[in-house]
């Protein structure tokens, strides 16, 4: 008897598994094979807009991804530079083997985790509760709870040209029952469609005609705690060229053969990463599109043609190309496909990712209709939490749009109507301003570690660098300092009155080492990092403050619990759309049901009528 | 920065809320009520009484005499102050209520001061879900505020609809369009930096922002020239005795059903009466004046109505049609030269004794209308001239111009400050998301005029406008 399996080792299963074993549950972590642990299966690469954000997130309340991103890193980037601190966002390439290898390693040390190979056939169920899982081999393994990260597994199609057949990715098997399981529970499943580029021989490029693009060399790390130091391997380059109208004209003239025209494929894929047949379809105006030649790690050849995503045939992907400037000669060792593959609708989960038709069962990653490493392994970090916090009869963690990125993916998963696989962008953030990647450790320590999943150390240290803002603002509130003495250092700010340090950095053109100047040696003690918190905290006042009365508004909107069980159409004066759209949603709190399509503010306050009258 | 303008289309918080208030059977003037934890001080914050207390002071249930204050120390109006203190009010919570002496205009300058201080423009029905969900009526009428709530929210959807048509629905959704396209580049710029897509640059955009707020300014403008319309044309009815003035309003008065109230005038002695002419409400001056001079007291009757001359932005001159005018008529029609006037030619039943057309009067043919107020005909004609005077002569159609409520007017206020913000950030080269903050929140208020309230439009449009995917 396990208290926690998980089903499935990529992303998701890990920080799922992780996060139970941290509360020291007994963990099973079953996955179809354990050669391929925390695979990378498309981009090499970690990060990103929107998904660094989610990483720094998981990181401040105790995940696993960043650290091990930091360490199989190979070169790292930091994206908006010339921006403000909200969207800036880290993204590194990553050596694959590198990244599956250290995460495997800490699986297999980690205390009450116990890898195993296996595929889930079934799941066990004893009313509404789940108790365990049936192997395909027969096995049978009872737990508390069960938690379901199987990516692009479920009854997974891959894709190439006219082939297709029955693979959960490239090369390995599928999971083909679970799903009858699923549906047989009464779980509604839908299908979505994911593609990956060609990738070719290192010594088969002309790198001389590409464009050379490094990394930044104080780009920073995902983790707040443990910040590995850089070698040599920090920074590899990647290279970037272009397709041109012989690429197009060749798709163009081949484009029955992609299974996009042809209807093998008629499920919706992400349009973040379209093949690069759908662009020309769709932009024909477009005359280059870019690809860039990523490496996938240190010690190997392959290497990524991002841009270049197709599922045409496999003879004429190299055509493709090959048309390519540098590419020329380039030889695929790994071609291009699409998978389509069963995910589950999102709103039959609560914010807690546990399901609402079967108790215990929770369900987290790409299953849930997400694409990314990223977004797979925050919902992995928050079902795994969960499920442990249940099992000790402890308050659930439950994030919401306010307090971070990963709140805003929840809640849209379990909310909206996903058309297509859910890829995070800072836009989807409305308190964007506040929910930096910068500030991730200071808005959410405290609840990893008060839930149990974050180091007491590392909490102490984001306490003490609280501490430190806070001192350093109120200093710069207290000292004053005279006209002639900031126009000497600085002339252009023509002064006239008096000037508290705190306003003047308010000022665009004044940053952290005039400041510093000013204070003379009365600044010394705090680190670089506080003082950026206090240059963001005080510059953005305005509309930082702007969002804190936003999220006080609509506050008590979000907490307003809505019961499970209710029956949506015995509410006089709601429309029978949203009666209908409440029924199938079945909101958490009155907050998510105001944000769900066809719901009106009338219906909301119709609701909280109903609901207070009881 | 202003906090208030954030887009909120729901309150569960139990803020200060004021509205103008109405019973039935009777017109949205006279008086405002407000409701709330901080009503009692949004109250005190502009008014001021004759006896020197406070509203804070008074007991529940009583009442104060006193005048409400503008920002720049202004009297706006006498009034009578009225307190009901938690829980023993409608609501269940403090409410004030602000019985205005005069017409509709003091009574919303009344309402937007209170709005100023503090208090939040009530939502239809909010005072009766406020008094349900305080416990203030019980449970077999709550299925009466649900439907009060959703014919409430279904008229104001309407009116928003209906009032705002035409070339301001038009305006004002395309002027969120643009701030939907601004937002689209300014996203795609974020979001997709690392696309390398062709997007617009910032100072174009910071150019974009400034031609949208010039518009939304123009709106605004426009609406306080149709201020007139909201707040009533004053209408004064001249002419010597017994050619029909009082036969005459009393016809308006009875035709149009929708005549509500006698309300103390501006004046000391007069009496104003509300008619609506089109949908435009006519403030017809010292009706009691009118009605006067059919008794004996003649002379006193034509000097007084004379004397509303000033305040009148249209005047109607009746003459008797069936007799020759004498010196009395031009008398009067000489002191409302200067006015926008019209010539209400009465008693055509009685046949036309005088070929007015030849006498050179200042009245054009439009203005110059044949009216029997014993018969009832001519009256359409009448109505049409009265509503063609106030909305001007093609030129200047305000109809399709004016912001038609105080909700909308303050959206627009808000939406103004708003744009400004962003083209401030854009001016200091702020980055994008700054800029973008502030132009989400513009479109969620115009959205909610429009209703649109599209989640995802953003990003929609950054896809299909370009070419993502590397
Ligand atoms: N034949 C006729 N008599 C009218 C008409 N309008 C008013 N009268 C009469 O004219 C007299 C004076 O009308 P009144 O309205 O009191 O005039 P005022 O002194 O201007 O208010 C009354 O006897 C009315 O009945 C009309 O259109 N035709």
């Amino acid at each position: 008897m396990y208290d926690v399996i998980v089903i499935g080792a990529g992303h998701a299963g890990c920080e799922a598994a992780f996060a139970c074993a941290r509360l020291k549950l007994n963990t099973l972590l079953l996955t179809i094979n354990l050669d391929k642990v925390a695979l990378m299966p498309c981009n090499p690469a970690i990060g990103g807009m929107g998904k660094s954000q989610l990483i720094k997130e998981l990181d401040a309340m105790g995940g696993q991804m960043g650290k091990i991103a930091d360490l199989a890193g190979i070169q790292f980037k930091l994206l908006n530079q010339k921006k403000g601190p909200a969207v800036q966002a880290l993204r590194t390439q990553i050596d694959k083997k590198e990244y599956e290898t250290l995460m495997k390693h800490l699986l297999e040390t980690t205390d009450n985790i116990l890898l195993k190979q296996g595929t889930v056939a079934k799941l066990l169920v004893d009313g509404i509760k789940v108790k365990g899982v049936l192997t395909e081999d027969g096995m049978q393994f009872l737990a508390k709870a069960v938690i379901i990260t199987s990516g692009t597994f479920l009854r997974g199609r891959i894709i190439i040209g006219d082939k297709d057949y029955y693979a959960g990715r490239m090369g390995e098997n599928p999971a083909m029952n679970l799903t009858k399981s699923l549906t047989s529970l009464g779980f509604e499943m839908d299908r979505f469609q994911t593609a990956t580029p060609p990738r070719v021989d290192k010594r088969s490029i002309d790198f001389s005609k590409t464009i050379i693009s490094s990394g930044d060399e104080e780009a920073g790390s995902f983790s707040f705690w443990a910040c590995p130091k850089r070698g040599e391997r920090a920074n590899i380059p990647s290279f970037l060229t272009y397709t041109n109208s012989k690429t197009h004209d060749l798709i163009a003239q081949n484009i029955k053969y992609s299974p996009i025209r042809s209807g093998i494929i008629n499920t919706h894929g992400p349009r973040h990463c379209p093949s690069i047949d759908r662009k020309v379809l769709n932009f024909p105006q477009k005359h280059k599109h870019p690809v860039f030649i990523e490496p996938e790690g240190v010690h190997t050849n392959e290497m990524y043609l991002q841009g270049l995503t197709t599922s045409m045939p496999f003879y004429l992907q190299e055509k493709i190309v090959n048309t390519v400037e540098g590419l020329e000669k380039a030889s695929i060792i790994r071609p291009g496909y699409a998978v389509e593959y069963d995910y589950l609708i999102p709103c039959q989960l609560n914010y807690t990712l546990e399901s609402k038709l079967i108790e215990n069962l929770y369900f987290a990653g790409q299953i849930n209709g997400t694409s990314g490493y990223e977004e797979a392994a925050v919902q992995g970090f928050v079902a795994g939490a969960n499920a442990s916090l249940k099992i000790l009869g402890k308050k659930p963690l439950i994030l919401t749009r306010d307090t971070s990125y990963i709140g805003v993916l929840i809640d849209d998963l379990i909310t909206k109507d996903l058309s297509e696989p859910y890829r995070m962008y800072t836009s989807r953030a409305e308190y964007r301003l506040f929910l930096r990647s910068d500030n991730a450790d200071l808005r959410l320590a405290t609840l990893g570690f008060e839930a149990g999943f974050l180091e007491k150390e590392a909490h102490q240290k984001t306490l003490k660098k609280q501490q430190a803002i806070d001192s350093l603002i109120k200093l710069l509130k207290n000292i004053t300092i005279k006209p002639q003495k900031a126009n000497r250092y600085r002339p252009n700010l023509k002064l006239k009155e008096p000037i508290r340090l705190y306003d003047l950095f308010k000022r665009p053109q004044v940053n952290i080492g005039d400041i510093k100047y000013w204070l003379d040696h009365a600044s010394n003690g705090y680190g670089d990092g506080v003082w950026k918190q206090a240059e963001i905290i005080i510059k953005y006042e305005g509309y930082i403050n702007r969002q804190f009365e936003e999220i006080k508004k609509t506050k008590k909107l979000e907490k307003f619990a809505i019961p499970s069980n209710i029956d949506y159409f015995r509410f006089k004066g709601l429309t029978y759309g949203a009666q209908e759209k409440l029924s199938r949603k079945r909101p958490n709190t009155l907050g998510q049901a105001s944000r769900i399509a066809g719901v009106s503010p009338s219906d909301i306050s119709i609701l909280l009528l109903n609901l207070r009258r009881k | 920065m202003n906090k208030k303008k954030i887009n909120n289309m729901f309150y569960i918080e139990e803020d200060t809320i004021a509205a103008i208030g109405t019973k039935p059977g009777e017109a949205a003037i006279g008086i405002v009520k407000i409701s709330g934890k901080e009503a009692i001080r949004v109250a005190d914050s502009i008014f001021r009484s004759k006896n020197g207390k406070t509203i804070n002071e008074l007991k529940s249930y009583s009442l104060l005499y006193g005048e409400i204050i503008d920002g720049r120390g202004e009297v706006v109006d006498e009034v009578i102050v009225g307190l009901m203190r938690n829980p023993y009010s409608y609501t269940r919570e403090d409410v004030v209520e602000i019985n205005t002496h005069g017409g509709i205009t003091p009574t919303t300058k009344v309402l937007s001061l209170c709005m100023d201080r503090g208090a939040r423009l009530a939502e239809p029905g909010e005072f009766t879900k406020r008094a349900f969900l305080n416990g203030r009526i019980d449970l077999s009428q709550a299925e009466a505020v649900i439907d009060l709530i959703n014919s409430k929210t279904e008229e104001s959807l309407k009116i928003a609809a209906n009032n705002i048509k035409g070339n301001i629905k038009k305006e004002i959704a395309s002027i969120r369009d643009g701030i939907v396209e601004i937002l689209v580049q300014l996203e795609a710029s974020i979001d997709f930096i690392e696309e390398d897509l062709e997007t617009t640059p910032y100072e174009e955009l910071r150019k974009k922002t400034g031609v949208l707020l010039e518009r939304v300014e123009q709106l605004i403008k426009d609406e306080s020239k149709g201020e007139i319309i909201k707040n009533g044309v004053k209408v004064a009815i001249v002419g010597k005795p017994n050619v029909g003035k009082s036969s005459l309003l009393n016809l308006l008065v009875k035709k149009d059903k929708a005549i509500v109230t006698s309300i103390p005038g501006t004046t000391r002695d007069a009496v104003e009466e509300i008619i609506y002419v089109g949908g435009i409400p006519l403030i017809i001056i010292d009706t009691a004046g009118i009605r006067k001079t059919a008794s004996s007291v003649e002379k006193i009757g034509v000097e007084r109505s004379l004397g509303h001359i000033d305040e009148a932005d249209i005047v109607l001159m009746v003459v008797d049609g069936s007799r020759k005018l004498d010196g009395r008529d031009f008398n009067i029609i000489g002191k409302i030269e200067n006015k926008n006037s019209i010539l209400v030619i009465n008693k055509v039943d009685l046949g036309q004794k005088e070929d007015i057309k030849k006498l050179g009067l200042p009245f054009g043919p439009e203005q110059t209308i044949r009216v029997s107020a014993l018969k009832k005909t001519g009256i359409e004609d009448l109505e049409h001239s009265i509503k063609k005077k106030v909305l001007g002569n093609g030129e200047l159609n305000l109809e399709d111009k004016i912001i038609i409520n105080q909700r909308h007017k303050k959206i627009m206020q808000d939406v103004r400050e708003v744009l400004q913000d962003a083209e401030t950030a854009m001016a200091n080269k702020l980055s994008e998301e700054f800029a973008s903050a502030d132009l989400k929140i513009a479109s969620g208020l115009l959205g909610e005029i429009t209703g649109d309230t599209a989640r995802e439009e953003v990003l929609e449009n950054i896809f299909s406008r370009f070419c993502i995917g590397k």
